[in-house]
C-alpha cells in the first residue's frame, strides 16, 4: 500500500512537472513561430532581395560600335560577322586529343596551344576557352564538318570592327583594338562598359570618338548556382548599338589620292573651299587597320613598322615640310597688302642673289631676266621672292601666313597626332634660339625655306583660301548637325561673311585688305599652270571644267652644296634620303573654283616633276563628282 | 491489479491493432510521406540517391516501429538497463573501430548501413532513466546514492559522444536525461544550483571547446564577421527562410537550394529548404503536425498506468521538442550551428531508426497503457 500511494505521489510529481515544461513548450514554439514571422513575412522584401543577389548574375556583352560613313552614305568603318572558335573545358572528353584535332585542323601554333593549356588551368570548367577569335570561313565549314569529333567545341558567331576599304582610310579612321589598362582608367565611359575581348579605338577618329562610337552593352542575365555556374538564362537586354558618324570625305577620290601615291611616300589633301569639308585626307604608305582586330602578328607589324617609307605617321597631319615655292602665293600676298610691291614692279633675275658676301641661288641658275610677279610666280623665280621677302621683312610675312592658317592647327583637337608646324619671325628667333634674325634667313623664308615647317593639310587650307576669294573657311571632317550646303557657303562668303556653324552666327572673315590682291595672286596662280613657262604648265587641263590654278614647290631636305649645284645631278643619282620633297598646291576649277588640294611626295624631287601630274588626274575625279558630292549635301544629317 | 496485469498481456493481435494511436500514426505517416517529397526537392526534382534511401530507410523503419509497438511496455521495461548497456558498447566499439568521416568517429558500418549509436543513446537514457525513476521510491530521489547513480548514467555515454566529437549529439543527450531527472523529482534547486553553477563556469568550459567550435559560436553571434567561410551556412539559411515569404516559392523551386546556396541541405538544414519553398504557412503547418505528434505522445504518457511508461512518454516527447527547437533556432541564427537533425524529415539511417523505435515504444505504451508495471 505504502508503495501503491509513494506511486501515486510519483505520479502527481510526473504530472506537475510535464505541466511546467509543457507550459514552456508552448512558449518556445511560439518564439520559433514569432521568428519565421520576422523572416518570412516582415523581412520578406530584403530577403527576396538577397537571394536574387544570389542567384542572377548579369554578364555585359561588348557593345557594338557606330558606323563610320563616308559624305554618300558609303561604311568605311562597319561592323562583321565574324566566327570564333571556343570550347567548354567542362564538356570535353578528351582534352588532348581535342587540342590535337584542332592543332591540325586550324594550324595552331605551339605557343597558342601551351595558352589555351595555361587558360584551361586558370578558368572555371564552365568558362569558355576562345581558340580562334576570327575563323576563315574555311576553317569554320571544317570545323563544323568535324564537329561530331571535337566534342566540348563551340562555333560562336560575334561581331567585330571591320574597315571594308582596308588601308585607305587608316590615316583618318584609326584603329581599334584591345584596350590596355591605362586606357580603361583613362575614359570612364570605356570603364564602365568595358567587357573582355572589347575593343576600343587606338588612333585617329576611332580614339577621338570613341563616346560617340562605343555603343552601349548588351546585358544578359543568368540564373547561377552557388560556385557560379550558369543555370540558365533569365533576359537579354539588347545593347544599342553607338552613333553613327558621317565624314565629309569622298571614298572614289580618297581611293585615287592612295593610287596615285602608291609605293611613295607623301600625302594628298582635298578640300572644299567654301565648306570646309575635307574631301579627301590620305598619306602615303598606309597600312591595313584590320590587321590589329585580332592582335597583328609580330612579323606583320615588323614589316610596317621597319617599312623606310614610314606607314604609321600620318603625313597630312603630323608630317613637317617646308612649304619650299607653294609659300610664294603668300608672300606676293602679303607684299600686295602692305603696299611693298604692286603688278608692276619687276626685278632683274641674273640666277643669284648675293647678300652680306652670301650668294642666295635661283633655282635657274642661268637666271629669268626681268621678271614681274606673275612672271617671277609662273616660272617661280626664287630671286624675285628673296627681293620682295626682303622688302617686307619676316615680320609682316608672318601675320599674312598665320592669318591663312600656317602655325596652327587646321583640325584643333580632333586629331592627337596633328602637329601645328611654324611659321617664323624675329621675335620667335630671339625667345626660342636665342639669337637675333639675320636677313638672310628672311631671304631664304621668303622661298618656303628655312624655319619654316608646314603641315600638308595647312599648305591645303592656305591654297583654300585663297581660292575662295581670301575668306577663312573652317575645315571639317565630320559632317555636322547643320550642314551648310555648297552654295549657301558660297553665297554667304562671298557676302564678306562666313557662317559658323557652331555659333551659328554671320561672322566677318576677311583675310585680305583689299580683294584685288587676292586676284593678282589667283592670276599669278593660273599663269603657273596654265600659260608656256609655267612650272606646272605640263600638267595642264585646257578645258575649262577642269581648268586648274596651282603652284609648285621644291622643298630641299639638305643644304646644296657647291659641288652638288655644278654636277646638276639627275634625280635618281642622288641617295633617296637626300632627294627634295616636290609640292603642289592648287586649285580649281579656274573659274568658279570649288576645290583646293595639297599633294606632296616625299623626296619626290622637283614639285613640277612629281607633284603636278598627280593634280592632273586627280582634278578631273573632284570636278567629276561635285555634282554628285553637291545632290548628296541634305543626304542625312547626323548629330556628332 | 493481478487481474489489470493479466487482462493487458492477455490482449489480442486484434485488440493491438486496435488500440494503436492512430492521431499519432496518422500524423507520423503524413510527416513520412512529406520528408519523401522534400528529399525529392532537395535532389533537385529528381529521384536520385538521397530520395531513394530516404524511402527505402522509412520503408523499413515504419513496420519496424509497429513491430517494437506490439511488444508489451512491460518487455521494454525488463530490457531498458539492458538495451542502454548495449549501447553503451556500441559507443565503445566505436570510439575505438569506428568509421572516421570529416574529423569524427561516430559510425559504425554494418553493411547495410552505416549506424550511428550515439543516435542511439538519446532513446536509450530516456528508457534507462525512466526504469530507474520507476523503480526508485519517491523518497530517495534525491538521496546522495541516487543522484550519483542517474548522473554516472547520464555521464558515461555523454564521455564518449563528445569525444567523438560530437557536442551537438552529446548536449541533446545530456538535455533528455535531464528532462527525466526533472520529471522524476529531483530537487528543483539542484536545477538552479547547476544552472547557475554551469553560467559561472562557461568561461572555463568555452576555453576548452576546440578552435571549430568556438569559430561556431563568434559565428553564431554575428555571422557576417566572415560571409564566404564560417558565416555563408547561417546566411544563406536565413536568406532561403525570408525568401520564402508567405506561401513560399512553391515545390521545386527554391532557387536557394536549387542553386546549390543552401549547405547540408539533406540533413540539418533540411527546414531550410521547406521553408523557402511552402513559406511561413508551410512552417507553421510543419510546426503543427510536430506539435499533434508530441501532444499526443503526452496524452498517451498522461493515460498510461505505469509510471515508466509516463516517464517514457514525457521524456521522448520533450526531446523531440528538444531536436527540434534545436534545429530550428540553428538554421534561424538563435543558437550556434551544432549538429542536431530535424527527426524524420532530415536524411540519416541512425537518427530515423532511433525516432522510429521511439514511436514504437510509445505505442506500446498506448497499447498497454493499463499494464502495470511492478
Amino acid at each position: 500500500m505504502i508503495k501503491f500511494n509513494s506511486g501515486i505521489r510519483k505520479t502527481d510529481v510526473i504530472n506537475r512537472r510535464m505541466f511546467i515544461i509543457g507550459a514552456a513548450k508552448v512558449v518556445i514554439f511560439f518564439g520559433i513561430v514569432a521568428r519565421l514571422f520576422s523572416f518570412q513575412i516582415n523581412e520578406n522584401k530584403k530577403y527576396l532581395t538577397l537571394s536574387d543577389k544570389n542567384r542572377i548574375r548579369e554578364w555585359k556583352l561588348p557593345p557594338t560600335r557606330g558606323n563610320i560613313v563616308d559624305y554618300f552614305g558609303n561604311i568605311i568603318a562597319g561592323n562583321l560577322k565574324v566566327y570564333q572558335l571556343h570550347i567548354i573545358p567542362e564538356q570535353v572528353e578528351n582534352f588532348n586529343y581535342l587540342l590535337v584535332r584542332l592543332k591540325n585542323l586550324l594550324n595552331l601554333s605551339d605557343k597558342r596551344i601551351a595558352r589555351i593549356n595555361k587558360l584551361r588551368l586558370e578558368l572555371k570548367p564552365w568558362d569558355s576557352i576562345i581558340v580562334s577569335e576570327n575563323l576563315s570561313w574555311s576553317q569554320f565549314v571544317k570545323i563544323n564538318n568535324y564537329l561530331y569529333d571535337l566534342v566540348g567545341v563551340k562555333p560562336v558567331m560575334t561581331i567585330s570592327r571591320n574597315y571594308p576599304f582596308n588601308d585607305v582610310y587608316t590615316h583618318v579612321l584609326g584603329y581599334v583594338s584591345q584596350p590596355n589598362e591605362q586606357e580603361i582608367l583613362e575614359n570612364e565611359t570605356i570603364q564602365e562598359r568595358f567587357v573582355p575581348g572589347m575593343k576600343i579605338g587606338k588612333l585617329g577618329l576611332e580614339k577621338r570618338l570613341e563616346n560617340h562610337l562605343i555603343g552601349t552593352n548588351a546585358i544578359q542575365r543568368y540564373e547561377v548556382n552557388a560556385y557560379g555556374k550558369r543555370i540558365n538564362q533569365l533576359e537579354h537586354q539588347k545593347g544599342k548599338q553607338g552613333s553613327k558618324i558621317r565624314l565629309t570625305v569622298d571614298t572614289e577620290i580618297q581611293k585615287a589620292c592612295g593610287e596615285l601615291l602608291n609605293e611613295k611616300a607623301g600625302s594628298i589633301s582635298v578640300m572644299d573651299i567654301y565648306t570646309g569639308d575635307i574631301i579627301a585626307m590620305y598619306s602615303s604608305p598606309s597600312y591595313n587597320p584590320n590587321l590589329f582586330l585580332f592582335g597583328i602578328s609580330q612579323d606583320e607589324w615588323q614589316l610596317i613598322r621597319n617599312n623606310p617609307l614610314k606607314p604609321l605617321i600620318n603625313k597630312t597631319l603630323s608630317g613637317l615640310y617646308s612649304p619650299g615655292s607653294t609659300i610664294k602665293p603668300i608672300v606676293a600676298l602679303s607684299a600686295l597688302e602692305n603696299k611693298v610691291i604692286d603688278t608692276k614692279f619687276k626685278v632683274k633675275c641674273t640666277g643669284k642673289m648675293e647678300l652680306y658676301g652670301q650668294t642666295f641661288h635661283c633655282w635657274k641658275e642661268k637666271g629669268h631676266g626681268w621678271v614681274s610677279l606673275k612672271n617671277a610666280m609662273k616660272q617661280s623665280c626664287d630671286t624675285y621672292f628673296y627681293e620682295v621677302a626682303r622688302l617686307l621683312g619676316v615680320d609682316r610675312l608672318k601675320i599674312t601666313a598665320e592669318k591663312f592658317g600656317l602655325g596652327k592647327k587646321v583640325l584643333g583637337d580632333y586629331f592627337d597626332n596633328e602637329k601645328k608646324g611654324l611659321f617664323p619671325n624675329t621675335k620667335w628667333k630671339k625667345n626660342n634660339l636665342g639669337k637675333g634674325w639675320v636677313l638672310g634667313e628672311t631671304l631664304i623664308t621668303g622661298i618656303g625655306q628655312g624655319y619654316t615647317q608646314t603641315t600638308p593639310l595647312q599648305l591645303c587650307m592656305m591654297t583654300a583660301q585663297i581660292a575662295n576669294g581670301g575668306f577663312a573657311v573652317k575645315p571639317k571632317i565630320i559632317v555636322d548637325s547643320n550642314p551648310i550646303s555648297y552654295e549657301d557657303a558660297k553665297q554667304s562668303m562671298e557676302s564678306g561673311l562666313l557662317f559658323d556653324t557652331d555659333s551659328a552666327e554671320l561672322l566677318d572673315k576677311k583675310l585680305f585688305k583689299n580683294q584685288r590682291n587676292i586676284k593678282i595672286v589667283q592670276e599669278a596662280m593660273f599663269a603657273s599652270t596654265n600659260e608656256r613657262f609655267g612650272t606646272s604648265y605640263k600638267s595642264r587641263i585646257d578645258d575649262p571644267k577642269y581648268q586648274f590654278a596651282g603652284k609648285t614647290g621644291t622643298a630641299q631636305v639638305k643644304r646644296i652644296s657647291k659641288r652638288e649645284r655644278e654636277l646638276d645631278l639627275e634625280l635618281e643619282q642622288i641617295p633617296y634620303k637626300d632627294r627634295d620633297h616636290a609640292l603642289y598646291v592648287a586649285y580649281g576649277p579656274y573659274i568658279n573654283p570649288r576645290y583646293a588640294l595639297s599633294i606632296i611626295v616625299e623626296h619626290g624631287g622637283s614639285g613640277s616633276k612629281a607633284a603636278a601630274p598627280i593634280a592632273k588626274k586627280l582634278f578631273k575625279l573632284i570636278i567629276d563628282r561635285h555634282d554628285l558630292r553637291n545632290k548628296q549635301s541634305n543626304f542625312e544629317r547626323i548629330t556628332v | 491489479m493481478f487481474q489489470h496485469d493479466r487482462l493487458s498481456s492477455e490482449i489480442t493481435l486484434f485488440q493491438k491493432i486496435k488500440n494503436l494511436d492512430y492521431i499519432l500514426l496518422i500524423s507520423i505517416t503524413l510527416l513520412s510521406v512529406l520528408s519523401v517529397f522534400v528529399m525529392y526537392s532537395t535532389d533537385g526534382g529528381e529521384i536520385l540517391f538521397h530520395t531513394k534511401n530516404h524511402f527505402v530507410k522509412l520503408a523499413v523503419f515504419f513496420p519496424l516501429m509497429i513491430f517494437v509497438a506490439f511488444f508489451n511496455i512491460k518487455f521494454w521495461h525488463n530490457f531498458s538497463y539492458i538495451i542502454y548497456f548495449i549501447v553503451i558498447l556500441l559507443l565503445i566499439y566505436v570510439s575505438f573501430f569506428g568509421i572516421k568521416s570529416s574529423g569524427s568517429k561516430r559510425w559504425m558500418d554494418l553493411y547495410l548501413f552505416v549506424l550511428q549509436p550515439s543516435e542511439l543513446m538519446k532513446i536509450a537514457i530516456i528508457m534507462c532513466l525512466a526504469k530507474y525513476f520507476h523503480r526508485i521510491k519517491i523518497e530517495n530521489v534525491n538521496s546522495f546514492t541516487s543522484i550519483t547513480i542517474v548522473l554516472s548514467i547520464i555521464i558515461i555515454p555523454i564521455i564518449f559522444v563528445i569525444s567523438q566529437p560530437d557536442l551537438g549529439t552529446s548536449i541533446l543527450i545530456a538535455v533528455s536525461g535531464l528532462i527525466i531527472l526533472w520529471l522524476g523529482g529531483m530537487k528543483i534547486k539542484y536545477f538552479i544550483y547547476s544552472f547557475i553553477t554551469f553560467l559561472i563556469s562557461l568561461p572555463f568550459i568555452i576555453s576548452f571547446l576546440k578552435p571549430y567550435q568556438k569559430l561556431r559560436i563568434l559565428t553564431f553571434l554575428d555571422p557576417d564577421r566572415d560571409p564566404l567561410g564560417a558565416g555563408y551556412q547561417i546566411i544563406q539559411s536565413k536568406i532561403a527562410i525570408g525568401s520564402g515569404g508567405l506561401n513560399g516559392k512553391g515545390f521545386l523551386k527554391g532557387t536557394q537550394s536549387y542553386l546549390d546556396f543552401l549547405p547540408e541541405k539533406h540533413t540539418d538544414f533540411i527546414f531550410t529548404l521547406f521553408s523557402e519553398e511552402f513559406g511561413f504557412i508551410g512552417s507553421v503547418g510543419l510546426l503543427i503536425l510536430y506539435s499533434i505528434i508530441i501532444f499526443r505522445i503526452i496524452r498517451i504518457g498522461a493515460i498510461s498506468r505505469s509510471n515508466f511508461a509516463r516517464l517514457f512518454c514525457f521524456g521522448y516527447a520533450f526531446a523531440i521538442f528538444i531536436y527540434i527547437v534545436v534545429n530550428l533556432s540553428m538554421v534561424l541564427g538563435l543558437l550556434p550551428i551544432v549538429g542536431s537533425p530535424l527527426p524524420i524529415m532530415s536524411y540519416g539511417g541512425s537518427s530515423m531508426l532511433a525516432t522510429m523505435i521511439g514511436f514504437g515504444i510509445v505505442l506500446s505504451a498506448k497499447i498497454n497503457h493499463k499494464q502495470m508495471i511492478a
